[in-house]
């Protein structure tokens, strides 16, 4: 194992941490008794109802809109549309100053041109006083369009794909050696070409807006990963201060990366509500998700490896195409982990775009690395088939000590050990090597393994903390709840940081009102509030401990925050016990009802401070060390031999994710990624019309994410060693999980058949 | 406009509704029981299960006007007032949900779920259909689960907690419930 050296504090000492345990969620209770409000739940007595109308052509201008069948049907408040919308600003540029810029899902400004710029794109958007008012004229307006030439098949235009230049948050291509001379001269090789297709999020909750405006001030509920990206992007479109935006989100059902970005059903509903003068709420239907919210790109990959006989690889090269929209959409990082995982001598990455006129993609968990683990992870496999060697063992073998593109050191690396404790709760000894070599009745039964890996991130967050006089704890951050269990978690460190029981601490979130809080992504919401909320609860004891120290009746009089420790509810001398008092005696005898912390600021000088802070910080990190969570994938498939069928029957994942703050919410974490991962791997696709470049299966029912049935008893666990450089040593957990799943299957899959699939997904044709 | 009285949660609700509103919107819409999902509303994804005098059903595919006089439980008629019903607390001990959005429906499916199971009716996987009693295994309970999607992938808890509520005290409770 490399190690950096030790920076971060440890964690506070307390009598029982609570950081580490399996607590159940606070909001578990809400959750199931259907009290929790979701962004389209919230009740106004005048609530209207929107519905939107979407282009039926991929390019093109509108020639005429007929709302006149539309109008007519009773209820319809208004059908607003290019021809009457009132003004919006354009999408502001990119800056990375300023990353709210980042917010917009497309460079479209809805319902403000004639341009058609894919299928689906909203052109109308219809509001009635009662749902089905909306949805049936929604049905009735006649567009006409002039169509323009367009491009949208990915296949067919992969070949003019540009290469992917480098920027501040991404590289699209890197090189050690002379990865091609080195391939074309190595004893062993494999060259191989990897397809995967198009996914969608799936969110179980459409996404959803209520907006409500009072003058020039709006309230908007939003299913969202970035309410602050939402509010930036609603004030800029509506030219009002972003004081006026209020973006309320504690309940998001679902997410994955779909509401990271600001999608049109935002903009028209907070647009719907300023036409009609109404409060006004619109759920996306399940199809007009898929229309207008982006997923994840298709991608081509190569990956060619060359080896020694021992198994000692002298070659990597890791190429990729994927897809942008014509107007919008971001590269993934198909190449990453290729940089990090394997000590190759020689090694090229290249990332290349190709635009096509469709809804520009976006990020979907683990953007880059899911799909990028497949081809990868396959291809190590395929390489130990032609070696003649373990899989594992291949791995091992070209383990590195420092990062292998460039030689940075590893803040955290635990690959060796991870493979070591799954091999052993997986039982991987008893897999004899031999494709088809292994049956239980009638299925063809295969083991397979991959490697997961993901970089770490961490942002800016401000938090507030308040201790009252009676011995509880108010945390106030404006985060984000999809399901990761923010305040259960981020109330655990704060009960270990200030010596309280878990129960006295409640967490506000999910409301632009509350110190602004980081996006959920990356995996780093935990670590970025951490990081905050921990120095927070510093400063607070400090102020708690100057009121104790000035009176002299207290007895930590006199005492320095070096000699004492937070913990049953109060300060007390290191190593004294019973010397000290609570929280409560000291605020009652300062005569305070409260004091509170804060760690950031608001005021518009001190987000850019916080956004300089945060890039220069991001910068130093990348120049010393390489951050990531990786794991160790094991799982165990049956193949019918007659039908094709692939179930999934067995399971053993195990991660290095640093410190585990809950143990329940981070299992659940890590099986929910290898869920998606086995979706991606046996079933998940969406399906772009070649002829016309639409999407011809948006729905549940024809898109088919993993049920009930096609996931067995998955078996997580990890190695809880805190990465020395992360916020109380965390590293995230949202995303590691998903990466290497499918190739883990795939390569199961080739066990059990001998046949290797390397276009996803794995359905029973390709296994016939 | 039709005039329909329906028991929601046991209450007498009457309602004047269009024909075509379906039974999840005049829940949602009509009544403010949100705790009732939209996932799909094609069926698909069985976040918007309640039960019909005991039954589960998709109230996405269902017409209001369809069920005048009728009972309708809806998550928030699930448990006795403050507390909770042994499968709502199990789903948070077993850490059966994340986003919390499929979990009304897997709860109301799954009191539906234990109901058919008790009276006898197989599944797709059962291997002796005239069996006097089906075993409850996980594989049962994942086969009769299977129309209620979870994205999160929050199946493992879900499945252990159906099969805690299911067996021992906690089980009696539930099937006393769904009687």
């Amino acid at each position: 194992m490399t190690q950096a050296p030790v920076h971060s504090r440890p964690a506070p000492a307390t009598a029982e941490r609570i950081v580490g345990k399996p607590i159940d969620r606070v909001d578990g209770r809400a959750k199931t008794t259907g009290a929790a409000r979701y962004s389209a739940e919230y009740p106004y007595p005048d609530i209207a109802h929107a519905a939107l109308v979407h282009a039926t052509v991929s390019r093109g201008r509108i020639a005429g809109i007929d709302a006149a069948a539309a109008s007519a049907v009773p209820g319809v408040l208004a059908v607003i549309t290019h021809l009457n919308a009132p003004a919006m600003k354009p999408p502001p540029p990119v800056s990375m100053m300023n990353l709210s810029s980042l917010a917009s899902g497309t460079t479209v400004n809805y319902l403000n041109t004639d341009e058609v710029h894919w299928d689906g794109q909203p052109v109308a958007v219809v509001v009635a006083e009662t749902l089905e008012a909306a949805q049936r004229a929604a049905s009735l307006v006649e567009v006409t369009y002039e169509t323009l030439p367009a491009t949208f098949d990915f296949a067919a235009e992969e070949k003019n794909a540009k290469p992917q230049k480098s920027d501040l948050v991404q590289s699209g291509g890197a090189t050690k050696g002379d990865a091609e001379a080195a391939l074309a001269a190595a004893p062993v090789s494999v060259d191989l070409r990897f397809t995967t297709p198009p996914h969608n999020h799936n969110a179980l909750e459409p996404h959803a807006t209520t907006a409500a405006w009072d003058g020039d001030r709006v309230t908007v509920y939003d299913g969202a990963q970035n309410m602050y990206w939402v509010r930036d992007n609603l004030a800029l479109k509506f030219g009002i201060p972003a004081a006026n935006v209020r973006v309320i989100s504690p309940y998001v059902g679902g997410a994955f990366g779909g509401k990271t970005m600001v999608w049109a059903g935002t903009i028209l509903t907070v647009l719907a509500a300023r036409v009609t003068a109404r409060p006004v709420r619109l759920m996306l239907t399940r199809e007009g998700v898929y229309r207008t919210v982006g997923g994840r790109t298709p991608s081509t990959q190569r990956v060619a490896l060359g080896a020694e006989a021992d198994g000692r690889l002298t070659a990597l090269v890791h190429t990729s195409v994927t897809r942008l929209g014509r107007v919008g959409g971001g590269p993934e990082q198909v190449t990453s982990q290729s940089r990090h995982l394997y000590d190759a001598e020689n090694i090229l990455v290249q990332q290349n775009l190709v635009k096509l006129d469709l809804l520009p993609n976006t990020v979907m968990r683990a953007p880059g690395e899911s799909i990028g683990t497949f081809a990868l992870e396959s291809a190590i496999d395929e390489l130990a088939g032609e070696l003649g060697m373990d899989p594992i063992a291949l791995r091992m073998r070209n383990e590195p000590e420092r990062n292998p593109i460039d030689g940075k050191r590893f803040a955290h690396r635990m690959l060796r050990e991870a493979y070591a404790r799954g091999a052993e709760r997986f039982g991987w000894s008893e897999r004899t090597p031999e494709p088809g070599s292994m049956r239980d009745g009638r299925w063809l039964v295969g083991m397979g393994v991959a490697s997961a890996y993901h970089p770490s991130w961490q942002f800016a967050a401000n938090v507030t903390v308040r201790l009252s006089a009676d011995g509880t704890v108010v945390v106030r951050c404006g985060f984000h709840e999809m399901g990761m269990g923010g305040a259960t978690a981020q109330a655990q460190i704060a009960a270990d940081a200030l010596g309280v029981p878990f129960e006295a601490v409640r967490v506000e979130y999910g409301d632009t009102a509350l110190p602004t809080g980081p996006g959920a992504g990356g995996s780093g919401q935990t670590a970025s509030i951490a990081a905050s909320l921990v120095s927070a609860c510093d400063k607070l004891k400090r102020s708690v401990l100057a009121l104790a120290r000035r009176s002299g009746d207290s007895p930590l009089r006199g005492q320095r925050m070096t000699g004492v420790e937070a913990r049953d509810g109060g300060l007390y001398r290191t190593g004294r016990p019973g010397l000290g008092e609570t929280y409560a005696a000291i605020l009652t005898r300062a005569g305070r009802d409260s004091v509170e912390a804060r760690v950031g600021s608001d005021t518009r000088v001190g987000a850019i401070a916080g956004q300089v802070r945060f890039m220069s910080k991001l910068m130093l990190d990348r120049r010393r060390w390489v951050k990531a969570a990786s794991g160790a994938q094991f799982c165990e498939v049956r193949v019918d031999p007659d039908t094709g069928e692939v179930r999934v029957s067995r399971w053993v994942g195990v991660f290095d994710v640093g410190t585990v703050i809950n143990a329940k919410t981070t299992a659940g974490q890590l099986r929910g990624g290898i869920v998606m991962g086995v979706g991606m791997a046996l079933s998940e696709e969406t399906l772009v019309d070649p002829r016309n470049g639409r999407i011809m299966n948006p729905s549940l029912a024809e898109y088919h994410v993993p049920v009930h049935a096609d996931i067995p008893s998955i078996d997580v666990s990890w190695l809880d060693e805190p990465d020395p450089t992360m916020p109380l040593g965390l590293i995230g957990v949202g995303e590691v999980s998903i990466t290497g799943a499918a190739a883990a299957i795939a390569n199961a899959v080739h066990h059990a058949t001998g046949r290797r699939v390397r276009d996803l997904p794995i359905t029973l044709d390709r296994l016939l | 406009m039709v005039e329909i009285r329906m028991r929601v949660n046991g209450v007498m609700e009457a309602l004047d509704l269009e024909p075509r509103v379906s039974l999840l919107d005049a829940l949602r819409e009509h009544l403010g029981l949100t705790g009732t999902k939209k996932g799909c509303d094609q069926g698909a994804c069985g976040a918007c299960t309640v039960l019909v005098d005991g039954e589960r059903i998709n109230s996405c595919l269902a017409l209001a006007v369809q069920y005048d006089g009728r009972e309708i439980t809806t998550i928030e008629g699930v448990g006795d007032g403050e507390r909770a019903h042994p499968l709502q607390s199990a789903f948070v001990r077993h850490d059966g949900f994340q986003c919390g959005y499929c979990t009304s429906g897997q709860i109301c499916s799954a009191i539906g779920m234990l109901a058919e199971h008790g009276s006898g009716a197989p599944s797709a996987v059962t291997e002796h259909l005239s069996a006097d009693t089906i075993e409850l295994s996980d594989a049962e309970i994942r086969e009769r689960m299977s129309g209620n999607l979870c994205r999160c992938g929050a199946y493992n808890g879900i499945v252990g907690a159906i099969r805690e509520a299911a067996s021992g005290e906690a089980g009696r409770d539930v099937m006393e419930a769904v009687r």
